[in-house]
């Protein structure tokens, strides 16, 4: 069992090594902010193989913070290639 | 007896997510352009890390004999965010005038986008 778990992490990593090869050559910024989102989402079957194989459940808060801070990561950088700036500001008072 | 059909269902559904995860890489590694890419990332992706969620789940209930709900309200979230996600950034791709793969037949907003630029600058003026 623990040498299935083994053969599971190595292969998310072989994937993630693709991943890090399109972070590195993608040709426009979008393609490097998908690689690090499927990054992210890579990182986190990462860590719920590993609580299994270290048996504990102490790591699995860290799976949705994890991907609590990918989806905000994603959507803030996406909207400052959109718009130039993350927090707009009011236009209420001049 | 029961442990052995536990230990099947475990291992059967992380091996589902790690083909899909090994899918999502083949597919970030082969295809032509942005909108292709996010195509594969956020829909097989998120079918992976559901599934592998799902086994450790399974691992932690059927063996380990406590019910962890912080994994399952993950699953939820991440089938909420992961499409929205992937969503959000071919829509910024596409407006900020990141090119398509230059054999594809169609592009339906790019007409739309003109109409809008226009009433944008009449708007100003």
């Amino acid at each position: 069992m623990m040498v299935f778990f083994w053969v599971m992490v190595i292969l998310i990593s072989l994937s993630m090594l693709a991943f890090i090869y399109r972070l590195i050559v993608g040709p426009s910024i979008p393609d490097r902010v998908v690689a690090l989102d499927s990054l992210g989402v890579a990182l986190i079957c990462m860590i719920g193989l590993f609580s299994i194989l270290v048996d504990t459940s102490f790591f699995l808060e860290i799976i949705l913070l994890l991907a609590i801070l990918a989806f905000i990561g994603t959507v803030a950088f996406s909207k400052f290639l959109e718009k130039g700036e993350i927090i707009q500001r009011d236009n209420d008072h001049s | 007896m029961t442990t052995i059909i536990a230990n099947i269902l475990i291992v059967s559904t992380i091996v589902f997510g790690v083909i899909f995860i090994l899918v999502t890489a083949i597919g970030l590694i082969r295809l032509p352009d942005v909108y292709s890419r996010t195509h594969a990332a956020s829909k097989s992706a998120t079918l992976g890390v559901m599934f592998i969620l799902l086994g450790v789940f399974l691992h932690f209930w059927l063996i380990e004999g406590h019910i962890n709900t912080r994994i399952l309200l993950g699953i939820v979230f991440l089938f909420i965010t992961g499409p929205v996600g992937g969503h959000v950034i071919g829509r910024s791709a596409y407006l900020t005038g990141v090119k398509l793969w230059d054999k594809s037949v169609k592009d339906e907003l790019a007409p739309v986008v003109a109409e809008r630029k226009k009433q944008h600058e009449q708007n100003k003026t």
